[in-house]
């Protein structure tokens, strides 16, 4: 919008520019470029020494590690998997509340969003606590189960593996999956819907040849806005998952934590980074935001 | 929320269907909701059962749990820490949101791709991946970890809602104010005090709660990066092993809860104005 040319007008634009451009450049080179900048050269260090800023001799050993002990590889292939997984899913069963707010609710569509999204604006690891609360050893499920005498010994099956913790994500992101899709159907012109009816579609293809592909952006973006989170998740399986659950992003915070292989856990991050960016970059390809946002 | 207008308007003219769908849907949103809300609501009941185990049978009313709450010097600590960092990080990422947001929709320039891309990045790199960067980085430069730390985190990761909050909001704007104000004589950074930030005042503090809630709730990035000063979902995280504690941490947590939840209905109707 530099529509003014004259000098009158510019020049103090340009100090604006300046005064604007100057701070967030700045915090977003220091506090966000740095750190991963450090991250990738840590990765190409020999060891973990107390001059993270040094010079030094760069090796990929901690590469050839990571692709060979450990199985490393093959968890990164599963937690995609399991991201995968849960975000398929997930958008699946977000498809019918999303159809369900825009066009069966009514004038009540507003009200039952808001419901929809309070759980999700409660604090995370509360809900996924409650959850293992309900499915552990001690926990109501159980609890009700054997009080009622229906089973003697409480299930142990419920928590602490892969499972539980793809069921857990998926529980906690439907709401979330739902506002993509449910944005672009909103904006679907509801006489295409008559239009198909007045050409004796059934409701059916009304459904399969006009609505559902007017919706595909929505479905898209709400897998995305899954699919990204889920992969790097090192939380949920942290609380849920137990030894038998863990994802990529446990191996990570383990060499960070526990065991104090820093450059390792680096070149972990730096594969684990290079996968998303490159899924979200395809994924880009596919949603093109723009039209998720009807330009 | 524009989408709930738009839902809306599109409902007032359902397209001909069966009736039967209507049930089935509505029926699997009813089953959703009800799977979203009982583990809430026990949780809510367990904080006022008399037993300290989590399990049925109840053991009678109380409101010990909420009383005992602030007999836990550690727990209000830890509130107190998540409370800190939440107002801090959610102003620095307020204030940097605003002026990315007024550059990206005001100014043309070299590099804007770049500066979209980095301000939403947070969105896309793994927590995990941002929480052991910035561990690397404040290792490197000898910085204590504290709550000036976790604030940094927080920003960080507020910083694409901010964004995006306070851009959709000028970039829908109509620029004839702005004009008028320079044709009468305002300077730029005037106009830009006197009538943009005033007119998306609104998104702004939106995006100030908003960035204000996910902060408050954060844990992924604060493990990494509290230290010594537990956030209240770090304090969380840890006390879960201690089961005697559970109760009155599910009760800190029911009140913090419904406090986040006020925030989050305000900034929603500030919003929508």
């Amino acid at each position: 919008m530099i529509r003014r040319g004259s000098g009158r007008t510019t020049d103090p634009r340009r100090r604006t520019f300046l005064g604007l451009a100057l701070p967030a450049t700045l915090a977003l080179t220091l506090f966000l470029v740095a750190p991963l900048v450090l991250m990738v050269t840590l990765s190409f260090r020999p060891e973990l020494t107390s001059d993270l800023l040094g010079p030094f001799a760069p090796t990929l050993k901690h590469y050839e590690q990571a692709a060979s002990v450990g199985g490393s590889w093959q968890l990164l292939q599963t937690s995609a998997v399991m991201a995968f997984v849960v975000a398929i899913v997930a958008t699946a069963l977000a498809y019918p509340i999303a159809y369900f707010l825009a066009f069966r609710a009514g004038s009540k569509a507003g009200l039952y969003l808001i419901l929809l999204l309070v759980p999700f604006w409660t604090s995370y690891l509360l809900r996924v606590m409650a959850w293992k609360l309900m499915l552990g050893n001690a926990g109501v499920i159980n609890s009700v189960l054997v009080g009622t005498g229906i089973i003697d010994q409480p299930l142990t099956a419920l928590l602490y593996s892969r499972a539980t913790v793809v069921v857990t994500l998926i529980y906690v992101w439907i709401p979330f999956a739902t506002l993509p899709i449910l944005a672009v159907l909103g904006r679907i012109d509801v006489r295409l819907h008559d239009a198909a009816a007045d050409l004796y579609a059934s409701p059916f293809q009304q459904f399969r040849r006009v609505t559902l592909p007017l919706s595909l952006p929505g479905l898209a973006a709400a897998f995305l806005m899954v699919f990204i989170p889920t992969i790097g998740e090192y939380v949920t399986p942290l609380l849920v998952g137990g030894n038998a659950g863990i994802m990529f992003g446990n191996v990570i915070q383990d060499y960070f934590t526990k065991s104090a292989n820093w450059p390792l856990g680096s070149a972990l991050s730096v594969i684990m980074l290079g996968v998303t960016l490159v899924l979200v970059v395809v994924g880009l390809r596919v949603v093109k935001p723009r039209r998720l946002l009807g330009q | 929320m524009t989408t709930l207008a738009r839902s809306t308007a599109a409902a007032s003219h359902p397209p001909r269907r069966p009736r039967r769908w209507p049930s089935v849907l509505s029926g699997f949103y009813w089953l959703l909701i009800l799977l979203l809300y009982v583990p809430i609501l026990i949780l809510f009941v367990f904080s006022l059962n008399a037993g300290t185990s989590l399990a049925f049978p109840l053991k009678g009313f109380t409101l010990n749990w909420y009383a005992k709450l602030f007999d836990t010097p550690a727990l209000l600590d830890a509130v107190r820490t998540s409370l800190i960092v939440a107002v801090g990080s959610s102003v620095v990422a307020t204030v940097l949101g605003t002026m990315i947001g007024i550059l990206l929709s005001r100014f043309e320039f070299r590099g804007k791709g770049l500066l979209t891309g980095l301000a939403v990045l947070p969105l896309i790199v793994p927590y995990v991946v941002l929480g052991v960067a910035m561990l690397i980085l404040f290792t490197a430069f000898d910085i204590k970890l504290s709550m000036a730390t976790v604030v940094i985190g927080h920003a960080i990761v507020g910083l694409p809602y901010t964004t995006l909050i306070v851009l959709a909001r000028l970039v829908g704007s109509e620029p004839q104010l702005e004009e008028a104000a320079m044709d009468l004589g305002a300077t730029y950074p005037a106009t830009l005090r006197l009538v943009v930030v005033p007119m998306a005042m609104p998104a702004i503090i939106s995006a100030w709660i908003t960035a204000f809630t996910v902060s408050f709730d954060e844990f992924a990035i604060a493990l990494f990066l509290a230290g010594p000063d537990r956030t209240f979902p770090v304090y969380l995280y840890g006390q879960l092993r201690f089961s005697n504690s559970l109760p009155v941490l599910i009760a800190a947590a029911t009140l913090l809860m419904a406090g986040t939840l006020t925030l989050i209905l305000v900034a929603d109707r500030i919003r929508r104005r």
